[in-house]
């Protein structure tokens, strides 16, 4: 069995070639291993991180990241989770940022629609600068977003923004101090709040079960010995 | 050898395996693969807690320790509180903040106090659903046979009949809140099937069922103005000497300060335990699931339950390197992805529950019939491109939009390659033991999410945790504010604290593990 275990392993690069690379952390220069991610170079240089970790699995959002590759001026942004460091490679994590959200009673809502302007006023103010979308690591179009949302179409808006991980690096890009993740996050509660159908089977089902329907079967089930219920279980496909 | 050459074998049986049906094991041939092959099975992990609530009961060693740990707090610390509340919860994932909304609701002081930022936790990644019991074909009677099934019987029925029951009206809670379950053409909820379950009963958004109520529960939590505590981590919680909970102690993780919560009731909404790394096992939990709210209550007398038993999932990521441990969803296996191994085989139904699923895959990998990776792991494969054959080109993109986006980051193409997956550590079975209220052992501490135990029995069924969360995140916050408001504030002390070190002196457990944990310890220090 011994060789069949060595034929079936796969070529890893950072194995069969070990590279140290150099990144710049905050200003500061590191040599760590070639393609680990960026949280882990953080830790590799002995920096403890708590602001900027979460989930570490590229869904919460905690790690919002600038970065800028080897002789590119342009400072791109990522997850720092989700992002494997390169040679020449510097970063800095991006601290929070004090944006205003809304404060509102969604149930209330009379006409969410038009209360979008009331709630965020600097939502019709985009000045179509695109700043927002190029800063996002999730690929969103959040311009288009903005957009759609001023238009009412909060379905387009929920559909869009259903990958966003609230990492907030759209935010301080704005030239319109527009939150644009704010903003998409009541157009997408509103649409299902408001805008979509109430699923009939659901509101059958629990008056089903306040009605008293499963009783009968409940006082058998729950009078059951475990031979009994294991019998039962067993019979379920 | 080049992993695409490793992969050939996957692409070339793929047509012969589409016609192949597996059954699933018979009773006493799982419970002979678990036991063999099963992580909880590994005598050698476990061992006895020395004393406590639980002394003499076995547990893994890692958790072990904690139970038995020291506190980080001054036995000599000034308790004058800097804050009073009615209820004060702590955590801020979907339990906690379930928690926190009803008993706000109520009209209770909450304060919501958490280690990292609210909504930071396990819940805003779990990708495969919620299970509730909402089609014609199904009933809730089904879901609690399914999960008691799955959980080898050992499920409290009482916490289980509750939480089936309980779903439907959770459903329509969330979606009153704005939360965008999946449809079907016709506005009902649009249902998957999970592994272990008899009907499809998972409600989801997209793959990102998680990230979903978690961005709206946030949001929530901050619409109704609850007090909020972020990078405030609970290191003990208070006594009024006799025995009842009273309050916490936190530590401001900015500047490490110690601070006194006076609060009512306390609710645990802490989480699960990954970050352990059991048994050396890579994970799929957060940054902070570090089993905190099991030491802290451990040491106010609650009694733990199922605390043997943990769950690694099937399908945690081997290869790239920097995925190592992350989840692959379970949704690649419902929707009729085979797991294969080095031969070309499949050898397990992939929709069996989870413990069968990961003990067959530890099987193969032992016999030899694995895939390694250079830096020292094995796996075998997940079939990935197998769904775009059934299901046409751009299934995978369109609905497992996260994952094609995980591996695409390390330049993975899931729709052409399949993926190496070996099971990682994803969730604890038990927990501190509740009643139907959420309420421990200990008169005004409740526990609600990963943290409490009994409800899974011996391996939670997959999309049940995120009904639990919030059918006793919610009970637990009603029980709490409804107490609160017919209770006073009692006194603040260590002293269940000081008797639980003379504990551990009498036992010679060593005072050189502090407990909670908080993080784990990533940071390279030479
Ligand atoms: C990758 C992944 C996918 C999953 N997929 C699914 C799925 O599809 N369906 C399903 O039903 N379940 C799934 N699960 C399981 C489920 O998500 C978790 O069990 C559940 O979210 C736990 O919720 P919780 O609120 O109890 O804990 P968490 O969501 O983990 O929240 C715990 C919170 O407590 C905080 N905390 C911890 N210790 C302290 C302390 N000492 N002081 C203050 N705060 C503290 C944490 O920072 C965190 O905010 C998945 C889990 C993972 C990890
Ligand atoms: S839309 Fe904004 S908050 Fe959401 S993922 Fe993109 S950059 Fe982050
Ligand atoms: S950054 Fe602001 S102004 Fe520019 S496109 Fe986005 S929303 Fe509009
Ligand atoms: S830590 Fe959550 S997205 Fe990176």
């Amino acid at each position: 069995m011994a060789d069949i275990d060595t034929q079936n392993m796969i070529d890893q690069e950072e194995v069969l070639r070990p590279k140290m690379v150099t990144v710049e952390i905050a200003g500061k220069k590191y040599d760590v291993p070639e393609g680990i991610t960026v949280i882990k170079a953080l830790w590799y240089a002995g920096q403890e991180v708590i602001r900027g970790i979460g989930c570490l699995g590229g869904f919460c959002g905690a790690c919002a990241t600038y970065y800028r590759t080897k002789d590119d001026a342009k400072v791109r942004t990522c997850l720092a989770c989700q992002m494997a460091v390169q040679d020449g490679m510097s970063f800095s994590m991006v601290p929070p940022f004090p944006a205003r959200k809304a404060i509102y009673n969604i149930a209330e809502l009379k006409d969410p629609k038009q209360d979008l302007f009331a709630l965020y006023p600097e939502a019709p103010l985009c000045r179509n600068c695109n700043a927002c979308t190029e800063a996002c690591p999730q690929t969103i179009d959040v311009r288009e977003g903005v957009w759609r949302a001023v238009f009412g179409d909060f379905k387009a808006v929920s559909e869009m923004f259903m990958d966003c991980v609230m990492c907030g690096l759209c935010v301080p890009v704005c030239i319109a101090d527009i939150a644009p993740n704010l903003v998409a996050l009541y157009a997408s509660r509103v649409q299902g709040a408001h805008f979509t159908e109430k699923p009939e089977r659901l509101e059958h089902r629990i008056k089903e079960i306040a009605d008293g329907k499963y009783r009968d079967e409940w006082a058998r089930v729950m009078k059951m010995n475990e031979q009994e219920l294991a019998k039962v279980c067993a019979e379920l496909k | 050898m080049d992993i695409h050459k490793l992969q050939e074998i996957v692409h070339k049986t793929r047509d012969a395996r589409r016609k192949q049906t597996l059954p699933k094991y018979a009773p006493a041939e799982r419970d002979t693969l678990i036991k063999k092959y099963h992580p909880d099975f590994r005598e050698s992990a476990y061992r006895p807690i020395a004393f406590g609530p639980n002394a003499g009961e076995k547990t893994v060693r890692e958790l072990a320790a904690l139970l038995e740990g020291n506190s980080v707090v001054p036995m000599d610390l000034d308790l004058t509180p800097q804050h009073a509340c009615d209820v004060l919860v702590v955590g801020g994932g979907g339990a906690g903040c379930a928690a926190a909304l009803h008993a706000q609701a109520q009209g209770a002081k909450v304060i919501l106090a958490t280690k990292l930022r609210l909504g930071d936790s396990n819940t805003v990644m779990a990708q495969g659903g919620m299970q509730i019991a909402v089609t014609n074909e199904d009933s809730p009677v089904t879901h609690f046979l399914d999960t008691l099934k799955g959980g080898h019987m050992k499920n409290d029925h009482d916490l289980l009949k509750v939480m089936v029951e309980e779903g439907p009206s959770i459903a329509k809670w969330l979606l009153s809140l704005g939360v965008l379950f999946d449809r079907d053409a016709d506005g009902n909820l649009h249902v998957k099937k999970g592994g272990g379950s008899s009907k499809p009963r998972l409600l989801t958004a997209s793959d990102y069922t998680g990230l979903e109520i978690m961005r709206v529960l946030k949001d929530e939590v901050l619409n109704q103005k609850i007090q909020l505590l972020e990078f405030s981590a609970a290191v003990e919680l208070l006594s009024d000497g006799k025995g009842t909970c009273t309050g916490a102690v936190l530590r401001d993780l900015d500047n490490q300060r110690f601070f006194v919560v006076a609060a009512k009731t306390v609710i645990l909404a802490t989480g699960g335990i990954g970050r352990l790394h059991i048994q050396g096992f890579p994970t799929s939990n957060h940054f902070g699931a570090t089993g905190d709210g099991l030491a802290m209550s451990y040491r106010m007398g609650a009694k733990l339950m199922h605390i043997d038993t943990f769950q690694y999932h099937p399908s945690g990521a081997v290869y790239p390197e920097q995925l190592i441990g992350a989840l692959v969803t379970e949704g690649i296996r419902s929707e009729g992805g085979h797991l294969v191994n080095a031969r070309g085989e499949r050898f397990v139904n992939e929709l069996d529950t989870r413990d069968v699923v990961s003990s067959s895959i530890i099987r193969e990998c032992e016999e030899g019939r694995g895939i390694r990776t250079m830096s020292g792991r094995i796996g075998v494969w997940l079939d990935t491109p197998l769904l775009e054959a059934e299901q046409g080109e751009g299934t995978l993109n369109k609905h497992f939009p996260a994952m094609v986006r995980q591996y695409e980051r390390f330049g993975i193409n899931i729709a052409k390659d399949p993926v190496l997956i070996y099971p990682t550590l994803h969730y604890q079975n038990g927990g501190v033991k509740i009643d139907v209220n959420g309420e421990s052992d200990v008169k005004n501490l409740f526990v609600a999410g990963e943290a409490s135990g009994g409800l899974h029995g011996r391996n939670r069924l997959m999309g049940n945790s995120l009904l639990d969360l919030m059918v006793y995140g919610k009970r637990s916050g009603l029980t709490a504010a409804a107490r609160a408001q017919s209770g006073s504030q009692g006194k603040l002390t260590m002293e269940h604290v000081m008797k639980f070190k003379d504990e551990a002196k009498k036992h010679h457990v060593s005072a050189d593990v502090i407990s909670p944990m908080l993080f784990p310890a990533y940071a390279k220090k030479e």
